[in-house]
């Protein structure tokens, strides 16, 4: 009971971020029709966000400490990041110590620009394209991304921790009555969860409850007619063009102190996330997040021990041959609806 | 001539005679010069552009004609290579073997994929050939490593049966006797040409890959497939079933890219699982919608374009930039060399990426289409404007 409540908790993370980017995926597809290659690199920009917010807060400045030495005997030069100096050591400290929950708000305005900029500035132009060559334009842009991060920052992951208070783990074996050790969860992990829950829910809050929403919803069931009723659909879809970026660059931010960014995350991610967005169903946003979750901890569960000496390797390709199975016995995904994409 | 009609056989002959020539069109500067950076006429370059090119042309008997968008051939390139590196480890060195095997196992393997895959069509198609590859990937590194030797990739060793060996057969890739690596050196003048054995080994199946796909092209086969293409309805409302069709198409190219995979490792008697990674799948699409889907040329085009650029571009250091700008005065200079090195040696991926996206906006057909474009450009200059003759509606290929 315990191991499986463990493989629960662990699928639940990576299965978040799956749930975020499919959900991104699933607005930008609903709403304009467009099938998104470059996702993947909105993830990783938002990482990279939080990683370029860690590295402006400890900039610091270099004096010399006379009075003390370092191990050659020369006077020992002390780096003090100018927020110290600024606000006072104890503030500044915790400033950079919070980095990545602050980069939220540093990403927020970023993803949204580069969501307008590349819907006004790329996608607009492939609305009457064949869905391939929307798939190969933002394919191309994918790589361009991903090039000058990888110029700015490396090849290499960067390590970006989590604020210190929420380094440690929790024991839910005490909790709920097992053996202490017995189910470890990270608090990190844990926020990350609670994190996506929070998104997900705006998200739907937000088209289902606001005016705003209503209409996008209605431009998603029919365009035409909402034009035609005088409402500027086009402006509104960029709008959510840009939600759907903000999403996924969120989750991106969030991520980093699961695992280290480096420039290829997205590419990673993007793979399986066409695969959870399928099986939920083109145009599907419930469909996107359950599907998101289910497989990340499928996943997690083809990972024990117990599981791979009964069928070896299956945690290598579990999330594949569920998409398979999936696809070849329910043709439209778990929620999907009839007549997308299938022409 | 051979089954074709007078304009496809000068088109065939044209392009026998480009391959076999390619050691020297490749070659265009003597050696030492400075332009010698952009000779292109080594064995190891010429070889990878026709094996490219003969992935690229199966891809492009899916794709081009049938509209079908596979994101998983890498897998059946990956399964060529382990065959004809498995027919190494158990006969001996000759290629022919393996290659026949490549065939056979890469079309099996199409058939399985696809007889489930095409059951979709549009971007489920796409993600479930994705998913079938990624799974052959993922498997290859882990659980099949008896078969593939993982990580390490799988190679010959000498405890390997090799049941066919006889004394002083060579130990590299062979055809009866013809060793693949060995070269013939022309010297001209200040140029120097290579002629070597495996390139022209790979060229003749290339040449052979090229006509089996015009013949396709022209077949009432292929007329069909591109009736796939262009309304798949109203080919099932005149009663026909469409998927033995695609289902052949997508066997087809399957074997082309099990070919391919197979004359990888005639190259170089290794197979590694990398191969079957979707990155290849992706590169194979970059090149046959870089040189023009759905023609006959544009995917060998492309492939050409790509590898030739690939091998140029990342040999371009700061160096190299430094030698071309040294004319400029000096802060200008160094300004200029920053600006090229980012998209020259290690930022060539950014460059691939960007003239992707170039060509998809701008010449959604590739090259050909632009080669296309300037000719009707030039036609039109010739025949004063106004007089009413319109290009021809022939499409490029």
């Amino acid at each position: 009971m315990d191991a499986i409540l463990l493989q629960i908790l662990n699928g639940l993370d990576k299965g978040s971020a799956f749930a975020l980017i499919a959900l991104g995926l699933t607005l930008i597809f609903g709403t304009l029709g467009v099938v998104n290659f470059a996702h993947g690199a909105l993830f990783m920009i938002g990482a990279f966000c939080a990683v370029t917010l860690q590295r402006l807060l400890s900039l610091s400045y270099v004096t010399i400490d006379e009075t003390r030495t370092d191990f050659l005997g020369n006077p020992l030069k002390v780096k003090t990041p100018y927020v110290e100096s600024w606000f006072g050591p104890e503030f500044g400290q915790a400033l950079i110590d919070w980095s990545v929950p602050l980069a939220i708000l540093f990403a927020i305005p970023i993803m949204v620009g580069l969501g307008f900029l590349m819907e006004r500035g790329l996608i607009k132009h492939f609305y009457k394209r064949p869905h391939a060559d929307q798939i190969l334009v933002t394919f191309g842009l994918a790589i361009v991304l991903q090039e000058i991060v990888k110029f700015i920052y490396g090849a290499n992951p960067i390590p970006t921790p989590a604020p210190e208070a929420f380094s440690g783990s929790f024991d839910f074996g005490v909790l709920l009555g097992f053996d202490p050790n017995a189910i470890i969860y990270p608090y990190w992990r844990m926020i990350y969860f609670v994190f996506a829950l929070i998104i997900i829910g705006a998200v739907f809050a937000f088209l289902r409850f606001t005016t705003f929403g209503m209409v996008v919803r209605a431009g998603m069931a029919d365009r035409e007619t909402v034009g035609l009723l005088g409402i500027n659909i086009d402006k509104r879809f960029t709008i959510m063009f840009g939600v759907a970026a903000a999403v996924a660059g969120l989750a991106g931010v969030m991520y980093t102190p699961i695992n280290s960014p480096n420039y290829h995350m997205g590419m990673d991610f993007l793979v399986l996330s066409f695969v959870v967005v399928v099986v939920g169903g083109m145009g599907s946003l419930p469909g996107a997040v359950l599907a998101g979750f289910l497989l990340g901890i499928l996943e997690s569960f083809a990972s024990m021990n117990e599981v791979k000496s009964i069928f070896p390797g299956i945690d290598q390709i579990i999330i594949y041959l569920v998409a398979i199975v999936i696809l070849l016995t329910r043709p439209r995904g778990l929620m999907g609806r009839k007549g997308v994409m299938e022409e | 001539m051979l089954g074709l009609n007078k304009r496809d056989t000068r088109f065939l002959l044209i392009v026998i005679a480009l391959t076999l020539l390619t050691p020297f069109i490749l070659q265009p500067f003597p050696e030492g010069s400075v332009l010698a950076q952009f000779n292109a006429g080594y064995p190891d370059l010429m070889q990878r552009i026709a094996i490219f090119g003969i992935f690229a042309i199966g891809f492009n008997i899916l794709f081009g004609l049938t509209g079908y968008l596979s994101f998983g051939h890498a897998a059946f390139l990956g399964v060529g290579s382990y065959s004809v590196v498995w027919m190494y480890k158990l006969l001996d060195y000759n290629v022919l073997p393996g290659l026949v095997l490549a065939i056979i196992t890469s079309g099996l393997f199409a058939l399985a994929i696809g007889f489930l895959s095409l059951r979709r069509s549009g971007i489920y198609f796409s993600i479930l050939t994705l998913a079938f590859a990624q799974m052959s990937f993922n498997l290859a590194y882990s659980v099949l490593t008896p078969i593939t030797n993982g990580e390490t990739g799988l190679q010959v060793y000498t405890s390997d049966p090799q049941y066919l060996m006889s004394e002083g057969e060579p130990i590299t890739p062979h055809l009866f006797g013809l060793v693949m690596n060995e070269s013939y050196k022309l010297n001209l003048g200040g140029w120097v040409f290579t002629f070597n054995i495996g390139y022209y080994f790979t060229a003749v199946i290339a040449i052979l890959a090229f006509y089996l796909s015009l013949r396709i092209f022209r077949s009432p086969f292929g007329l069909m497939l591109r009736a796939v293409k262009s309304n798949q309805t109203r080919l099932n409302y005149t009663g026909l079933n469409a998927r033995p069709y695609t289902l052949a198409a997508f066997v087809i190219s399957g074997m082309y890219a099990g070919l391919a995979g197979g004359l990888l490792a005639a190259m170089d008697p290794l197979a590694g699982a990398e191969r079957m990674q979707w990155t290849e799948s992706g590169a194979v699409v970059i090149m046959t919608i870089l040189g023009g889907a759905g023609t006959l040329m544009g995917p060998v085009l492309g492939a050409g374009f790509i590898k030739y650029l690939e091998k140029i571009f990342s040999k371009i250091n700061e160096n190299v930039l430094d030698g071309w700008f040294s004319f400029l005065p000096e802060p200008l200079r160094e300004v200029v060399v920053w600006i090229f090195s980012r998209f020259t040696g290690e930022g060539w991926a950014l460059t691939l990426g960007l003239m992707f996206m170039l060509v998809v906006i701008f010449l959604p057909g590739g090259l050909m289409e632009g080669g296309e474009r300037i000719r009707n450009l030039i036609r039109r200059k010739k025949n004063k404007p106004g007089d009413g003759a319109s290009p021809d509606g022939t499409p490029a290929e």
